[in-house]
């Protein structure tokens, strides 16, 4: 990794020098300009993504680099240039990153697909390793299976049972990627049949 | 003994070890633990539980006991458990005997996980470890997966088992596309990275038995396709599993066998996908008696 990083800055500087666009700056890989914050746990990771993109921040939830990893947790990735206004936003909304640094390593990209099943009256959403079931007459959770995280029965517990529209958002009430896979799920699901 | 470990929805649950003591029971869609606390059989380590105890009973069987803890996903619950296995798990070895553990929903602690798997490195004999959900990420991330004699995981997180990079389901490359055809180059590729170990029940439409490290056994009669929806069912497998294993038989036809009363039970309860986990458990008896000879077949 250290060796790509080396490489990436060797050709930036090589690309700024004939003027031309840096790969950085193209799009095509964001880590050199972004930072990472790092939390105590999940909840925090999710109420932090939450505050700063309501305060228009440009931000992701990601996988840690392996160095940071320490079982089901997430970083907060930003544009590090804007530290300072991102610090104060969550220091508003009273959360404290345990680190601020910039991107070394390269991120993983979370799931991004969902898969979509029509079961006749019912229909199912599954996106990772989590699955939401409703009855599309009705419009309510019948079900929510797969996920190995200790809030998945919670989850389970709060929305199976109450109409997809006026059950609570899992990140409302869950913890960690498995809220988080369902989240996703959930999402899709408001998408392609909006509420009211 | 066998002791099944895992987590409960309830962050006002206090920590009771008074299960692994006495015998839990199942009573309609609820579990009872020894001093009448009475546990939704849902999803998760209640439905694994439940099924483990209906199956033992109707076995013939003494019933697993249980360690469960409140946790709702914070961790707190999980870590409290770590803690208290690893500083408890030889007294518990040396008063009760431990034949088994299932380790099921925990928060995916590395540093817990590591604790608990130290304490139960210095029993002597070692017991058998079964871990899926949570624990199973948990035990793939320390890199510890091979000295695990089961996991169950259905074909995405075999995926994930499968990715060397992946700290969690979430951030496997290639998830969705993961299909059937897939599982003979993801087995060997978690085996090759010692990701897993050397015996597993890959849940899927057709399910994968593998076996001191080779593919032993496919699965894919009766099937229901309103499973897949049914919160708990995967959990229902590892219950079944946990059953046969402690009324000894061997783990390759434990997991076989576990593979198949799950389809059994499907079949015999005909569900929709708005059937939940305890309905299926509440008729595993019947479904046992009626079925035993099909799910032990050779």
């Amino acid at each position: 990794m250290a060796g790509a990083s080396w490489l990436r800055k060797l050709a930036n500087g090589a690309a700024s020098l004939v003027g031309l666009k840096s790969i950085d700056s193209s799009g095509t890989n964001p880590v050199s300009d972004r930072g990472i914050l790092v939390f105590a746990n999940t909840s925090e990771v999710i109420a932090a993504e939450r505050a700063l993109q309501e305060a228009g921040f440009e931000v992701k939830v990601k996988g840690p680099p392996p160095d940071l990893q320490t079982g089901c947790d997430m970083v907060v990735v930003f544009p590090v240039l804007k530290q300072a206004a991102v610090e104060k936003v969550l220091k508003e909304a009273r959360l404290e990153p345990e680190k601020i640094i910039t991107e070394a390593d390269a991120l993983l990209d979370p799931v991004s697909l969902y898969q979509v099943k029509d079961l006749g009256r019912w229909l199912m959403i599954r996106a990772a390793n989590m699955k939401i079931t409703i009855d599309k007459e009705t419009g309510i959770i019948v079900n929510i299976s797969g996920g190995g995280c200790p809030d998945v029965p919670w989850l389970a517990q709060q929305m199976v049972g109450k109409k997809f529209c006026e059950a609570p958002r899992p990140i409302s009430i869950g913890h960690t990627l498995c809220c988080y896979s369902l989240q996703k799920a959930y999402d899709e699901l408001k998408r392609i049949r909006p509420c009211g | 003994m066998w002791l099944i470990a895992g987590t409960v929805p309830e962050n006002g649950f206090p920590f009771y070890t008074g299960g692994i003591w006495e015998d839990s029971k199942v009573e309609g869609d609820m579990l009872v633990l020894p001093n009448g606390k009475k546990l939704p059989v849902a999803r998760g380590a209640t439905a694994l539980a439940a099924t483990a105890i209906m199956a033992s009973q109707a076995l013939g069987k003494p019933v697993p006991r249980l360690l469960l803890v409140g946790d709702c996903g914070t961790g707190k619950g999980s870590d409290e458990a770590y803690t208290w296995l690893s500083e408890n798990l030889p007294s518990i070895a040396e008063k009760a005997g431990l034949e088994g553990l299932t380790f099921h929903y925990f928060y995916p602690d590395l540093d817990g996980h590591n604790r608990v798997f130290m304490a139960l490195e210095d029993l002597k004999p070692k017991p058998m470890l079964v871990a899926d959900a949570g624990f199973m990420y948990v035990a793939k991330m320390s890199g510890y997966a091979t000295s695990y004699d089961l996991f169950a995981p259905d074909i995405g997180e075999l995926a994930f088992l499968a990715d060397e990079r992946a700290p969690h389901p979430f951030y496997t490359r290639g998830f969705l596309l993961a299909e059937e055809e897939d599982v003979p180059e993801l087995l060997k590729r978690a085996r090759s990275h010692d990701n897993c170990p050397f015996n597993m029940i890959v849940k899927g439409k057709t399910d994968y038995i593998l076996c001191n490290g080779e593919l032993y056994a496919k699965v894919s009669e009766p099937s229901v396709e309103a499973m897949e929806c049914i919160g708990g069912t995967g959990d229902i497998v590892t219950g079944f599993a946990t059953a046969f294993l402690a009324a000894g038989y061997p783990i390759c036809k434990s997991a076989l066998q576990a593979a198949r009363a799950a389809r059994y039970l499907a079949l015999f309860c005909n569900p929709n996908p708005e059937t939940q986990a305890a309905e299926l458990i509440d008729n595993i008896g019947k479904m046992l008696r009626q079925n035993m000879e099909l799910i032990q077949k050779e």
